[in-house]
C-alpha cells in the first residue's frame, strides 16, 4: 500500500484462539467460520491519534485520581511501568494507553461488579496516558486483589490489570491483560490459559523491578508491550519514516 | 542454529472482560473520574458531508444481544480521508475518524453518529466503497474482532469493492451491508453482528 508501512503478518498463533472451551463465555461468543484475510489499506494501515489535550496528566496516577484530598486508597502501592515497542523493537511514542483494574480487595467499581468485598471510596480504578519519545509509560496504583468469578464454581482471577494500546494503525489496536511475577493463581486461571503457548503467557507477567522502587514508598512491576512491527518499504514513500 | 532474527513479538490479547467500562467508559460503569471520556464524538461538529446514525446489536450464538460488549469505529470523511497524521490538515477541525461506543446495559442495543464516508483509495489503484472500520471486544471475545460496516445506498460501489468481492461466499457479503432507513429525516443505519449462525458476520484477519 503506497504511503503506509505495511504490518506484518500477525502470529495468530501467539494470541488466544476464538473458542477455548474452558473459557465458558467464548463458546457462543467466538465465530466459527474463518476469517478471511485483508491485505491492509489504508482504512487498516492508519489510526487516531491522541494528544496531550485529550487527558489531564493525573489520569495516571491511580492513587490520586479519584481519592478524597489528602487521602489515599488501601492496598500495596505500586508503579507499573514499561515500553510500548514494535516488533522491530523500535519505540512507540505518543500512544495512548488505557488501564482498569480491580481494588486491593479484588472488588471493582462497576454497576455490575457485585462480589462482597468492599469497594474502596478512594479508588476509582482506571488510568490512561501517553508513551514519551522512548515509548515509556508509568502509572502509579495499588496492586489489585484477586477475585472469584463465575466461570467453575471456584475459579479465582489472579491479581491483573487490564491494558488498551492503539500503537498508530488501526490494525494494531490491542487490548491484554497484565498479571505479576510470581502469582500462583496465574496458571490456574482458564482466561490465562486461552493462549496455548506457554512462551506468550510469560509476555503477560509484569516483572518485579527492584530498581525502579521507590524506596520506603512504592514497588514497581515492569510490563512491555510489544504491536505489530511494520515492514520497511524501501521503494515506496513512506509515512512512518522507519 | 542460523542466525536469530532479533524481532520482538507482540504482545498477546486477552480479553476485554466485563468490567472494560471502567477503563475506557467510565461513567457507564457507574462513576465520573475524567474531565473527557474519548470517543463519543467521531466527526466533530464542522465535518462536511451527510450527517448519519448508526445503530445495531451484537448477537451470541444463542441468538442474545450482548450487553456488554465495547465497539470502536474508524472511517475517513466525506472526502475518503483518514485523519492520520500525514494528511491531518486535509480533514476538516475536529474531525476524529475514530469513536467508541457501548451498549445499553438492558437491551445490547449500541448507536452513533457521524458522517457518512467518501470512497477511500484502496490496493492497486482500486477504490474501495464507503465504509466504517469496526473493532469488537467483549467478555468472551480473546481477540478483538475486526469487521467493515458498508453502506446500502452504495450498491453500485459496493459491486466494485475490492474487500467485498474478495469474499469467496456471496451471500456473506450482504452481512457487512447497513440497512438504510429514515427516522425523524435523518438516515439510519442498521447493522447488526452476528457472532454465529447461518448469518454469521465476515469477520477479518486484517
Amino acid at each position: 500500500m503506497p504511503g503506509y508501512p505495511e504490518l506484518y503478518q500477525r502470529d495468530r498463533e501467539r494470541h488466544p484462539p476464538a473458542l477455548t472451551r474452558d473459557y465458558k463465555t467464548s463458546v457462543a461468543r467466538s465465530p466459527q467460520n474463518a476469517l478471511i484475510s485483508l491485505e491492509n489499506t489504508a482504512s487498516e494501515l492508519t489510526g487516531p491519534r491522541f494528544g496531550h489535550n485529550d487527558i489531564d496528566p493525573i489520569d495516571s496516577d491511580l492513587l490520586a485520581n479519584f481519592a478524597q484530598p489528602g487521602e489515599s486508597p488501601i492496598g500495596e502501592r505500586i508503579l507499573l511501568h514499561g515500553r510500548v515497542l514494535d516488533e522491530n523493537a523500535r519505540p512507540v511514542p505518543n500512544t495512548l494507553v488505557e488501564i482498569w483494574q480491580a481494588n486491593a480487595g479484588g472488588r471493582y467499581r462497576h454497576k455490575k461488579d457485585t462480589y462482597l468485598a468492599p469497594i474502596d471510596p478512594n479508588f476509582g480504578g482506571c488510568g490512561r496516558t501517553l508513551t514519551d519519545a522512548d515509548g515509556a509509560y508509568v502509572f502509579r496504583t495499588v496492586k489489585p486483589g484477586a477475585y472469584p468469578w463465575r466461570n467453575w464454581v471456584n475459579n479465582w482471577r489472579p491479581a491483573h490489570i487490564h491494558i488498551s494500546v492503539f500503537g498508530w494503525a488501526f490494525a494494531q489496536r490491542l487490548i491484554t491483560q497484565c498479571y505479576f511475577e510470581g502469582d500462583p493463581l496465574i496458571a490456574k486461571c482458564p482466561i490465562v490459559n486461552t493462549i496455548p503457548d506457554p512462551d506468550a503467557i510469560d509476555q503477560l507477567v509484569a516483572a518485579l523491578d527492584l530498581n525502579a522502587t521507590i524506596p520506603l514508598d512504592t514497588i514497581a512491576y515492569k510490563f512491555d508491550i510489544v504491536l505489530r512491527g511494520a515492514r520497511s518499504t524501501l521503494f515506496e514513500n513512506r509515512l512512518e519514516g522507519n | 542454529m542460523p542466525q536469530k532474527l532479533g524481532y520482538l513479538k507482540e504482545t498477546p490479547s486477552q480479553t476485554a472482560g466485563p468490567y472494560v467500562h471502567i477503563g475506557l467508559a467510565p461513567g457507564a460503569a457507574g462513576f465520573e473520574i475524567y474531565d473527557q471520556e474519548l470517543g463519543w464524538d467521531i466527526a466533530g461538529p464542522h465535518a462536511k458531508g451527510e450527517r448519519i446514525r448508526v445503530e445495531g446489536v451484537v448477537i451470541d450464538g444463542i441468538g442474545s444481544p450482548i450487553k456488554d460488549v465495547l465497539l470502536e469505529a474508524w472511517q475517513a470523511n466525506a472526502a475518503g480521508t483518514y485523519p492520520h497524521p500525514d494528511r491531518a490538515d486535509e480533514t476538516e477541525e475536529g474531525f476524529r475518524g475514530w469513536g467508541r461506543v457501548i451498549t445499553d446495559f438492558d437491551t445490547g442495543e449500541w448507536g452513533f453518529d457521524t458522517v457518512k464516508p467518501g470512497p477511500v483509495m484502496g490496493r492497486n489503484g482500486q477504490m474501495m466503497a464507503p465504509h466504517i472500520n469496526l473493532w469488537i471486544v467483549a467478555r468472551g471475545i480473546n481477540l478483538g474482532l475486526n469487521t467493515r460496516l458498508y453502506f446500502s445506498d452504495e450498491a453500485e460501489a459496493n459491486a466494485q469493492d475490492p474487500i467485498l468481492n474478495g469474499i469467496e461466499w456471496e451471500r456473506r457479503r450482504d452481512t457487512l451491508i447497513a440497512a438504510r432507513a429514515e427516522r425523524d429525516g435523518q438516515a439510519v443505519y442498521r447493522f447488526d453482528i452476528q457472532l454465529q449462525g447461518e448469518a454469521e458476520t465476515v469477520f477479518f484477519d486484517i
